[in-house]
């Protein structure tokens, strides 16, 4: 265990769960869009539905999607500065009790018309888990650098992900394979110990069976 | 020292009191083996905390404070003042504390920088204990930086045993654990002995032993921020009687174990949920309605 989770994170107030981990929340799905978005679309659960606007849920979300990290001051002026710069802002409320309590949908799209769709949870002191990449099940702590490789549901993928993940001195600590139907598409999500070259994800985008690589580094 | 894992807590009080080391200088060396780091590197991180704990406590103690909700505000300053102008009944070792742990806690509340220790709820605990120690008993920066890696210690371990999260174990979980960890830091400071840390950890933990965890409307402020200051009186009271030799009959990982037992026993309405205690008074419903207008 990391002494530092203990005696910390260093945040913008209130809570961890409701402001510290909605804006990391914010930050993986800008990077998991991988550019700056010029509209968020983002639908809050449970007890972010209704606390939101107690615990600035909403302007968390709004910095992480900005690129804020949780304990950049401008954090409580996120709307203000999605306005500025010309980022739509829509959110709204549901429930859904099937969901864990603090649940939040977030839908980004950028001015070349790419789009990301994620459904992630705040679990408490912080941390995150999403549950959903572009309505592909996942499970991701976003705590250390992670690959997620979407891909075609191919004999051998898992194979040559792994060896370029290898070939790159890359140590696996985890390692996770999702799809929706046999042989159609899949996400693999393999986190890493310590620091990853950005270059890893050309490299594996390359490959045959890849549709795309994201390297998220741990925010 | 290497080999020390972070579920328990005697083992590290043994290990100091066998190798004549502080207890900090342990948990230090353990978490950069850990971490791969080099022991400079951790401590430059630690400062930082430290750092941004004395602004948080600055920053709160603005007289025209306001959280976010307009529920709270300015407590800290009113205490400032009366404690400046030599109006308190204790003295200014606890009213400076009581003072410097609304503070933080009030910017929390107010969207302020602060350092969740070990939560956004409970972060003016420490904060206020080793300001204090260094603002009224002459203790060195440096030493309330270091003393910061034995406080992290105890929360390690609390987290490992019980739970550091209100939804799971109530307040005590919060600021009983915060508590722990600052009673652990002034005795540190104070010069006691690792076995002194251990009695008021224990100390300190027992008697907020079953707090559970109501707030208003659900927000981190009332009862929250007042309670960080109860906490931090309470982590110079176990300090006090520790530092005295009074000891704690139940070792301090017998008394997490409880803390976690009673935890599990709490009803979900005490746990966060904003369904039962203070925030189903009739007052806390209405400010409830007052703030989400419903």
């Amino acid at each position: 265990m990391n002494i530092f989770d203990v005696v910390g994170p260093v945040m913008i107030g209130p809570s961890s769960s409701h402001t510290a981990g909605a804006a990391r929340l914010g930050l993986v799905a800008r990077a998991l869009l991988g550019s700056p978005p010029c509209r968020a679309e983002m639908t809050l659960y449970g007890s972010f539905a209704k606390t939101y606007q107690g615990h600035g849920t909403d302007k968390a979300l709004i910095a992480g999607v900005l690129g804020l990290t949780p304990d950049d001051p401008r954090l409580r002026l996120a709307a203000q500065l999605a306005r500025e710069r010309g980022v739509e802002v829509i959110l709204h409320t549901a429930q859904d009790s099937a969901l864990h309590p603090n649940t939040v949908r977030i839908a980004l799209a950028d001015d070349g018309g790419h789009t990301v769709q994620m459904v992630g949870s705040s679990i408490g002191g912080g941390a995150i888990r999403v549950s959903a990449v572009n309505g592909i099940p996942v499970c991701l702590g976003c705590g250390q650098a992670t690959l997620l490789v979407l891909h075609r549901d191919v004999p051998g993928a898992i194979a040559t992900v792994t060896e370029t993940v290898a070939a790159n001195r890359q140590n696996i600590g985890g390692f996770r394979l999702s799809r929706q139907q046999k042989g159609r598409q899949a996400i693999m999500t393999i986190e890493m110990d310590g620091a990853v070259d950005p270059q890893l994800e050309r490299q594996v985008a390359a490959l045959p069976p890849v549709i795309q690589a994201i390297l998220l580094q741990p925010v | 020292m290497e080999e020390w894992n972070g579920t328990a807590l005697q083992p590290l009080l043994d290990a100091a009191q066998r190798q004549n080391r502080r207890v900090s200088a342990l948990v230090l060396a353990q978490q950069a083996a850990e971490q791969e780091q080099p022991p400079q590197a951790l401590c430059r991180q630690m400062e930082q905390r430290y750092a941004v704990m004395c602004r948080s406590v600055a920053d709160g103690c603005a007289p025209n404070l306001k959280s976010t909700s307009g529920l709270t505000g300015g407590e800290a300053a009113r205490l400032q003042a009366a404690v400046q102008a030599g109006r308190t009944l204790t003295g200014p070792v606890l009213s400076g504390a009581l003072y410097r742990a609304l503070a933080a806690s009030g910017a929390n509340a107010a969207m302020g920088r602060i350092v969740a220790a070990p939560t956004a709820g409970s972060c003016g605990i420490l904060p206020a204990a080793l300001l204090t120690m260094q603002a009224e008993h002459g203790c060195p920066g440096q030493a309330c930086v270091e003393a910061l890696f034995t406080a992290g210690a105890v929360g390690m371990v609390i987290a490992h045993r019980a739970s550091l999260a209100g939804a799971q174990g109530g307040c005590q979980a919060e600021c009983g654990s915060a508590c722990a960890m600052a009673a652990a830091a002034i005795v540190e400071l104070a010069g006691g002995t690792p076995r002194m840390i251990g009695d008021a950890v224990a100390i300190a933990l027992k008697n907020m032993l079953g707090l559970v965890c109501d707030p208003v409307a659900g927000l981190v402020e009332i009862p929250c921020i007042k309670r960080n200051a109860a906490g931090v009186a309470n982590a110079f009271v176990a300090a006090e009687l520790a530092l005295a030799g009074v000891g704690s009959a139940i070792p301090p990982d017998e008394v997490i174990d409880a803390m976690k037992q009673v935890g599990d026993a709490m009803p979900q309405s005490l746990k966060e949920t904003a369904c039962g205690g203070l925030a189903a008074t009739p007052t806390g419903q209405a400010l409830r309605r007052r703030v989400f207008g419903e």
